[in-house]
C-alpha cells in the first residue's frame, strides 16, 4: 500500500512555464493508472515516489516505512526507498550486458542467491538465450522485458512504470498487457503505471487516477469513470464524449426523469440532480450509446452525415454540433439521407463544473 | 643528437597526464555533484591555470613550492633534496597545465551521460560511488580519454611554467620545448629540427587519436 501526498512547486524557467504539482492517493496492491496528457505531472509523481525529486511538502509512506515527510524531515534517498523503476528509455546500462545489467541489481543478494534469482528472472522474461547481449543489439520489447526484470531483482516493494507501452507496436503491447497482469498477480505490491492510452488503462489498472495540470481531478475504476466521467473537463481528458449545453425544460423526481433541450429539439433526460427548471446544465454522452435511426421517433433529431470515419471496429459517424456516434460496421446503412440520432434517455449524464475528487 | 629531452618530455607528459586525470575527474565529480562553500571559487581557479601566462603560473609555483616556501621546506625535510629544479617541479607545471583541459571535459562527458541510468542504478540500491565508478565514469570514457589525450599532447609542449620551475639543466630538467628554444638560440639548427619534426609527429598522431575517440563517443 502506498499513500502519497506531493506538493512541488516548480519556478518558471527560461524555456518553461512554472508547474505546481499537488497529488494526494492512496494505491493498494494491483495495478493503479495515472492517466493524463503530457505536462500533467504524472512522471513527475514517480519521481517523488522514487526519491528523483524532493516534494516542497508532504508526506510518502510505502507499507508502514515513511519515505518522505516535509514536518519530520525525513528524506530517504532512492537507493533505500525499494521502488523498482521502469524508465521510459528503459535505462538499460548500454555498456553492460543483459546479464551484467540484472547483476548490477542484484549486488546487494548474499553470493549464491544472486546467481539463482539473475536465471530465475532472466528464465522468466523469456531472456535466458539473450543474456549475453548489450541493449543496442535487443529489440524494443526485448529491452522493455529485460528492464522490467532488472527492476524486479531485488523484490521491490512498489513497482513504478513510466509509459512502458510507448513505442512498441500492437503485438507487443499485447505480450506487454499480459506480463503486466501476471506481475500483478503474482507480485502483490502496488504497480503504479503512467499511460496516456485508455485501453491500456481498461486492460491493466484497477483504479485509474486522472491527472490533469499537476493534480488528480478525478479517481475510479475504469468502467465508473467511463460511465460517470463527473466533469467537463474530466470528460475531455478521457476523449471522445459528446458534451452538450442543455435546458432544463421539467423536472420528474417520482419518475427519476427530467425534460431537456438540447440543439433545439426537446428530448426525455435522466434525473437531474441540483437543477431547476430554467438551469442550463452541461450533459455527456458516449459516441458508442447514440443510435442511429431511420425514422423519426422518441429522443431522436433529424441530422444531416458532415462525414464517416472507418475505425477498427466500427464506423464514425459525424454530424456536426458535438454529435458524433459510433456506429457498428454490420448497422451501417449506405443511405445518407432520412438519418436520425436517438440520444437514449439514460446515456445522458449531468456534469458539474467543477472537479470532483 | 641527445634524445634524453624527448624521453624526458615524454615521461612528464605520461606522470602529468596520470596525475591530472584522478585530480580532473574528481575535481568534476565534486563541481558536478556536490554543493559546498566555495565552489564558484574552485570552478574559476581550476580554469586560471588555461587563461594565466605561463610565466605567471610559473611565478607563482615558484612562490609556492620553492625552497622558502611552506611546502618546498616540508618537501625538503622528507625527501632529503629540494623540489624545485627538478623533473618532479616539471611534472607539477604540466599538470597544472592539464588540468583545465580535463575538468572542463570530463564535467561535459559526465554530464552528458543519460541521467536515467543514473537515476536506475540509485533505484536499484547502488550507492553513489559504485554507479559512478560503474555507470558514469564508464559511460563518459571516451571523451575523458580524449581530453586525456589532448592533455598529454599539451603538457608535451609546456614551456613557460616548466622553465620557470624546473630550470634548463641539459640532461636533468632540459625537455624536448625547451631544449628546442636551446638549439635555436645556440644556431644547433640540426638539433632544433630534428625535436621539431618528431615533437610534430608525436603530437599529431595524438591529435588523431583524440578526434577518433569523440567520434567514436558521438557514433
Amino acid at each position: 500500500m502506498i499513500r502519497a501526498t506531493v506538493n512541488r512547486r516548480f519556478p518558471p524557467g527560461e524555456e518553461s512555464a512554472g508547474f505546481q504539482l499537488q497529488t494526494e492517493f492512496e494505491a493498494a496492491a494491483g495495478v493503479t493508472a495515472l492517466y493524463g496528457p503530457s505536462g500533467s505531472g504524472k512522471t513527475l509523481t514517480l519521481d517523488a515516489i522514487a526519491g528523483f525529486i524532493a516534494p516542497d511538502s508532504g508526506r510518502i509512506l510505502l507499507d508502514d516505512r515513511i519515505l518522505f515527510d516535509a514536518e519530520a524531515r525525513v528524506n530517504l534517498p532512492p537507493q533505500q526507498r525499494a521502488c523498482g523503476y521502469v524508465f521510459q528509455n528503459y535505462a538499460l546500462f548500454p555498456h553492460m550486458t543483459l546479464r551484467q545489467n540484472l547483476a548490477f541489481a542484484a549486488h546487494q543478494l548474499p553470493r549464491l542467491e544472486r546467481h539463482r534469482r539473475i536465471a530465475e528472472l532472466l528464465d522468466r522474461f523469456k531472456l535466458t538465450e539473450l543474456a549475453g547481449r548489450r541493449p543496442r543489439e535487443l529489440s524494443g520489447g526485448q529491452k522493455q522485458r529485460g528492464s522490467l526484470a532488472r527492476a524486479l531483482i531485488a523484490r521491490p516493494k512498489i513497482l513504478l512504470l513510466d509509459e512502458p507501452a510507448q513505442g512498441l507496436d500492437a503485438a507487443l503491447r499485447a505480450d506487454l498487457d499480459s506480463l503486466v497482469l501476471e506481475m500483478k498477480k503474482s507480485l502483490g505490491v502496488p504497480i503504479l503505471l503512467v499511460t496516456h492510452d485508455l485501453e491500456e488503462c481498461f486492460a491493466l489498472a484497477d483504479n485509474v487516477l486522472i491527472c490533469h495540470a499537476g493534480k488528480i481531478v478525478r479517481r475510479g475504476t475504469p468502467l465508473e469513470l467511463l460511465r460517470n466521467p463527473g466533469t467537463a473537463e474530466v470528460a475531455r481528458l478521457l476523449g471522445d464524449f459528446n458534451l452538450y449545453d442543455a435546458e432544463v425544460l421539467s423536472l420528474d423526481p417520482g419518475r427519476q426523469t427530467s425534460r431537456v433541450r438540447i440543439l433545439g429539439h426537446e428530448f426525455e433526460g435522466p434525473h437531474l440532480r441540483g437543477c431547476f427548471k430554467g438551469d442550463r446544465v452541461t450533459l455527456c454522452a458516449r459516441p458508442e450509446e447514440l443510435r442511429i435511426a431511420h425514422q423519426p421517433g422518441g429522443n431522436r433529431m433529424r441530422v444531416h452525415l458532415n462525414r464517416a470515419l472507418e475505425r477498427p471496429q466500427s464506423i464514425r459517424a459525424d454530424f456536426g454540433n458535438e454529435l458524433v456516434v459510433d456506429v457498428p460496421r454490420s448497422a451501417w446503412s449506405q443511405d445518407k439521407d432520412g438519418l436520425w440520432i436517438e440520444i437514449p434517455a439514460d446515456c445522458l449524464r449531468q456534469l458539474t463544473a467543477r472537479a470532483i475528487s | 643528437m641527445d634524445w634524453f629531452p624527448l624521453w624526458l618530455s615524454l615521461e612528464v607528459a605520461a606522470i602529468a597526464t596520470f596525475i591530472s586525470l584522478v585530480l580532473g575527474i574528481w575535481l568534476a565529480w565534486l563541481l558536478n555533484n556536490k554543493n559546498f562553500i566555495g565552489k564558484e571559487f574552485l570552478d574559476a581557479l581550476t580554469a586560471l591555470p588555461l587563461a594565466l601566462p605561463p610565466t605567471v603560473l610559473g611565478y607563482f609555483l615558484l612562490v609556492s613550492i620553492g625552497r622558502t616556501s611552506g611546502i618546498g621546506r616540508a618537501w625538503e625535510s622528507i625527501t632529503g633534496s629540494p623540489l624545485v629544479f627538478t623533473w618532479k617541479a616539471a611534472v607539477i607545471a604540466s599538470t597544472l597545465h592539464a588540468i583545465p583541459l580535463l575538468v572542463k571535459s570530463s564535467r561535459a562527458a559526465l554530464e552528458s551521460v543519460d541521467h536515467a541510468c543514473e537515476r536506475a542504478g540509485r533505484s536499484l540500491g547502488a550507492p553513489e560511488w559504485r554507479i559512478f565508478w560503474k555507470v558514469s565514469l564508464p559511460l563518459a570514457r571516451r571523451p575523458i580519454a580524449a581530453a586525456a589525450v589532448l592533455a598529454f599532447a599539451r603538457s608535451l609542449g609546456d614551456f613557460g611554467a616548466t622553465l620557470m620551475i624546473a630550470g634548463d639543466i641539459p640532461g636533468r630538467t632540459q625537455t624536448a620545448a625547451i631544449a628546442i628554444f636551446d638549439a635555436v638560440e645556440s644556431g644547433d639548427t640540426m638539433v632544433a629540427r630534428t625535436l621539431v619534426i618528431v615533437i610534430s609527429l608525436v603530437t599529431a598522431g595524438i591529435v588523431l587519436l583524440a578526434n577518433r575517440l569523440e567520434r567514436r563517443h558521438r557514433a
